[in-house]
């Protein structure tokens, strides 16, 4: 069946089962690798995207319900070759080891802050729920606590 | 900006094969540096190769090749710090390349590192026994593991190369200028004359430098002169594109006219597929073949999810040779039915624990299966076509990965490329090709006669893991009257590497350390710091006991018995001092402290644990100290010691495979659960450079982390935990 959705700011066009999860059309439909298979039971976060600015795990989104909503990537995040100041954040506290649960984090992160300009260490720990097997929280904290900071000195 | 990393393609790993001759060069094969010229001619134009792991180019770039794989422990960037620091180059004109799977990249500095005398990991020792020049080579040992990179790699491949080099353009400057190479010095990628002004840059000296002969044995500078090795400046190359998406991993590998495969396995390990339906599931959209490799079946498709959609359509009947009877229970049972009865083998026995005189006391100890539960689950893209066979995926050893994918298509090794990638997790689990997840994908594409991308669900990846062992481990000591141990006696049921992970560092005079290899169906494999993972669990804990029943101070108690172990001793007293152990701990907590050595680096950690309201253990802060000789990049230490403990606290706390009907019950996640942002505790690092041999570090902060946990559990309830996961207790902050 073909789907019609809007990825990163443009107009796609798919044909997949209407049950198929976003997670596998964003990744090999539209090619957004970016969107990382983790569990596929929305249980570690790693395949995180953004649904009009609301973080959500892509591998359980049946792709017949993303119709006529924004989707953003990883991808999509920063104009190409920029980074935003979350992900700047990263590159600074050198947050990321072997990456792979990375794309999740940040675009977990990206939403929430975006949501909560100034959340206290129990928001962050309800929010942030997704898996990073190589245990790169205690970075993951610091860069986000300087974006809150940078983002308030501003 | 230094440049970020790129593969080496075919075209240049001709280039490769120069540099690996380099790399032999540094073990002073007389012959090399002959070859090296030869080949060095050969390829003018592409930039010359002066030395080992290190290309120049006229541009003034510097290109360091690393025979090993990225999975997050900052390889590709300790080791070109290495180089280039002996170098003396620019950091800003440095980049990387991963080496490609190929035999000539074999890691020869590893057996170098044997044959000097370095304790060489006993995960590779029973690859290297001989001349490990033609034995690496044979036997696959292009490993990232056993926290060998920097230890081997950097210290006689990368410093020893970048040494040479220097040396090489250093004198081919002086006699471009008629002067004495003692005369001139070298900084950031420049050799200057200072007495007449002059200056060249490494890459204008690069054709005169390559005519010269390299030297085997360079002097490598003092730490003091150190500007690029030790500092905390350098940021990894990896990581830009790991936070915008653009890092790819073997899942995200692409071939032109790709199809999907699904897998699954024979539900019991080492089970046989006797019969397969597979019509229902051949009638499903996309569907293009239905494979039965007999341990496991697979459906191809045009899409993953079509192909994982047609997988549960598939029915088999299997043959399990009577294992799908066996549980956990079953399993433990035997282990300690084996213990009991099997013959036992020794690490240590000294002097004789059994007449020994002393006060007894006994404790038995065990861990269960753990799974490695990487974060980018298993795959693997293979095409196999005209007597040819190319795998995309992330490995840990690409030329086992080469072996298996070669008999798996039935092809020689040599028409087997292995393009590897950024692993998403290795922790030991990307090591083992053997049937595992290379072969099986390889397996499918020769059937399928097209390109084919095999991934696993986490479900098929946590089942069919190859798992750290359970293991069941009995202590036995005789406290004399001062309170100290006259015996330490350890049987435990399961043996692998490295041989010395139950040696305790404590002066005992009577020792005996003798196991069983207990076995069961369950698959099992190297599992972040192997053996140490649960030997520093047991040691660790019982000297904990020992320590109350003498009723001492542990900390105390433990530095008393280590008059012949003054790292130890450093290390322990560092990480007292730096957590506050004598100043005590607020109300409703406690402090918990370990000491353990693995792969040349010691640590130790001091836990302080509360309980929570819903009685789980809440660990609040871990203080680490850490010796691993010397700091190659300090920021990246720290963070692999916090993902130590980290991993540690997961295994700790709630990490358990169990087995019931012969089958692996856990099977994603949350069931199998992981430490999350609001589980974790402050933590400093302390790092020691005592100056003694380089150690590793993707791996020694684990071993000391459970214990320091459980230790810190017992100062504040009384309740000792003897079985792993904490979570299987309940807890009263009472006691
Ligand atoms: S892959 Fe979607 S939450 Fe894990
Ligand atoms: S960085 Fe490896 S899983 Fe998070």
């Amino acid at each position: 069946m073909e789907f019609s959705l809007r990825v990163n700011g443009e107009a796609r066009t798919v044909d997949v089962e209407p049950d198929t999860p976003l997670l596998w059309v964003l990744r090999d439909e539209l090619g957004f690798k970016g969107v990382k298979f983790g569990c596929g039971v929305a249980a570690c976060g790693a395949c995180t995207v953004h649904m009009d600015g609301t973080a959500t795990r892509s591998c359980i989104f049946p792709v017949e319900a993303a119709e006529d909503i924004e989707i953003t990537t990883i991808e999509g995040l920063a104009d190409e070759g920029m980074f935003t100041d979350v992900q700047q954040a990263w590159i600074d506290e050198q947050v990321p080891q072997c990456g792979y649960c990375q794309s999740g984090m940040v675009m977990a992160v990206s939403a929430l802050l975006d949501e909560n300009p100034s959340p206290t260490d129990q928001d962050i720990n309800d929010a942030i729920t997704n898996v990073c097997r190589c245990g790169s929280y205690p970075r993951i904290r610091k860069a986000i606590r300087k974006v809150i900071s940078e983002r308030g000195a501003a | 900006m230094a440049s970020g990393k790129k593969k080496l393609t075919r075209r240049k790993f001709l280039i490769g094969s120069g540099v690996v001759v380099g790399g032999g060069l540094v073990l002073g094969y007389a012959a090399l540096p002959n070859q090296l010229k030869d080949i060095a001619a050969r390829h003018k134009g592409e930039g010359q190769i002066l030395s080992g792991w290190i290309k120049i180019t006229p541009d003034n770039k510097v290109t360091v090749i690393v025979p090993h794989a990225e999975m997050g422990q900052g390889t590709h960037t300790a080791l070109p710090m290495m180089a280039a620091e002996e170098l003396d180059a620019d950091w800003d004109l440095v980049s990387m390349e991963e080496a490609p799977g190929l035999p000539e990249f074999a890691n020869q500095p590893l057996g170098e590192g044997f044959i000097v005398g370095d304790k060489l990991p006993d995960i590779l020792a029973p690859l290297i026994n001989k001349a490990f020049y033609s034995i690496a080579q044979a036997m696959d040992l292009q490993i990232t593991g056993g926290s060998t990179s920097v230890r081997f790699t950097g210290q006689y491949g990368m410093r020893v190369a970048g040494a040479a080099a220097r040396e090489m353009l250093v004198k081919a400057a002086a006699r471009e200028w008629g002067v004495s190479a003692n005369d001139l010095t070298t900084e950031k990628s420049f050799v200057h004359h200072k007495a007449s002004g002059r200056s060249a840059s490494y890459g204008s000296l690069v054709e005169a430098a390559s005519a010269i002969d390299p030297n085997p044995t360079p002097a490598l500078k003092p730490k003091s002169a150190h500007t690029i090795v030790g500092t905390r400046t350098i940021k990894r190359f990896d990581i830009p594109g790991k936070v915008n998406g653009t890092a790819k991993y073997g899942i995200d590998a692409e071939v032109e006219g790709m199809l999907y495969a699904a897998i699954a396995r024979v539900p019991v390990h080492g089970g046989t597929i006797t019969s397969i339906n597979d019509g229902a599931a051949l009638a499903m959209p996309g569907v293009k073949k239905v494979c039965n490799l007999g341990y496991a079946y697979a459906v191809v498709a045009d899409k993953y999810w079509r192909a994982k959609t047609a997988l549960e359509a598939v029915e088999i009947d299997f043959e399990a040779g009577g294992n799908e009877l066996v549980d956990s229970d079953a399993i433990f049972a035997r282990f300690n039915q084996e213990l009991a009865t099997l013959e036992l083998e020794y690490d240590i026995d000294e002097g004789d624990v059994e007449a020994a005189e002393g006060r007894l006391i006994e404790a038995d100890y065990a861990v269960p299966y753990l799974a490695h539960a990487c974060m980018e689950p298993m795959n693997c893209t293979a095409w196999v076509r005209d007597g040819v066979c190319d795998v995309w995926t992330g490995t840990q050893a690409p030329l086992m990965a080469r072996t298996a994918a070669a008999v798996a298509a039935g092809l020689e090794p040599e028409n087997v490329t292995v393009h590897n990638h950024m692993l998403g997790g290795g922790f030991g689990r990307r090591i083992h090709a053997e049937n595992d997840y290379v072969a099986p994908a390889v397996e499918i594409a020769k059937m399928t006669g097209q390109p084919v991308k095999t991934i696993w669900t986490r479900e098929e990846d946590m089942r069919f893991d190859e798992y750290r062992p359970a293991v069941v481990s009995r202590f036995a000591a005789k406290l004399g009257d001062d309170g100290k141990p006259n015996a330490w006696k350890n049987r435990f049921s399961d043996k692998r590497e490295p041989a010395e992970a139950p040696l305790i560092p404590y002066g005992v005079s009577n020792q005996s350390i003798g196991f069983v290899r207990s076995q069961s169906h369950i698959k099992l494999g190297p599992w972040r710091s192997v053996d140490h993972s649960q030997h520093a669990f047991f040691t660790e804990s019982f000297v904990d006991e020992l320590a109350y029943e003498a009723g001492a101070d542990p900390l105390e108690y433990r530095l008393s018995m280590l008059a012949d172990a003054p790292r130890h001793a450093h290390v322990l007293k560092t990480a007292a001092e730096k957590a506050g152990w004598y100043s005590g701990v607020r109300a409703g907590r406690a402090m918990g402290v370990a000491v353990h050595e693995s792969f040349g680096t010691i640590v130790a950690h001091v836990a302080e644990v509360s309980i929570g309201d819903d009685g789980m253990p809440r660990v609040h802060k871990v203080t680490c100290a850490v010796d691993c000789g010397e700091a190659i990049n300090p920021d990246n230490i720290e963070s692999q010691i916090e993902s130590a403990i980290i991993y540690g606290m997961t295994g700790a706390f709630f990490g358990e495979i169990t087995v019931q009907d012969g089958q692996v019950v856990e099977g994603n996640f949350p069931e199998y659960e992981m430490v999350r942002l609001a589980d974790v505790p402050e933590i400093e690092v302390y790092i020691i450079e005592s100056g003694a041999p380089l150690g590793g570090i993707g791996e020694p902060g684990l071993p000391p982390t459970a214990p320091a946990i459980t230790n810190a559990i017992f100062a504040l309830t009384g309740q000792r935990v003897r079985k792993l996961p904490i979570r299987n207790y309940e807890f009263s902050a009472s006691a």
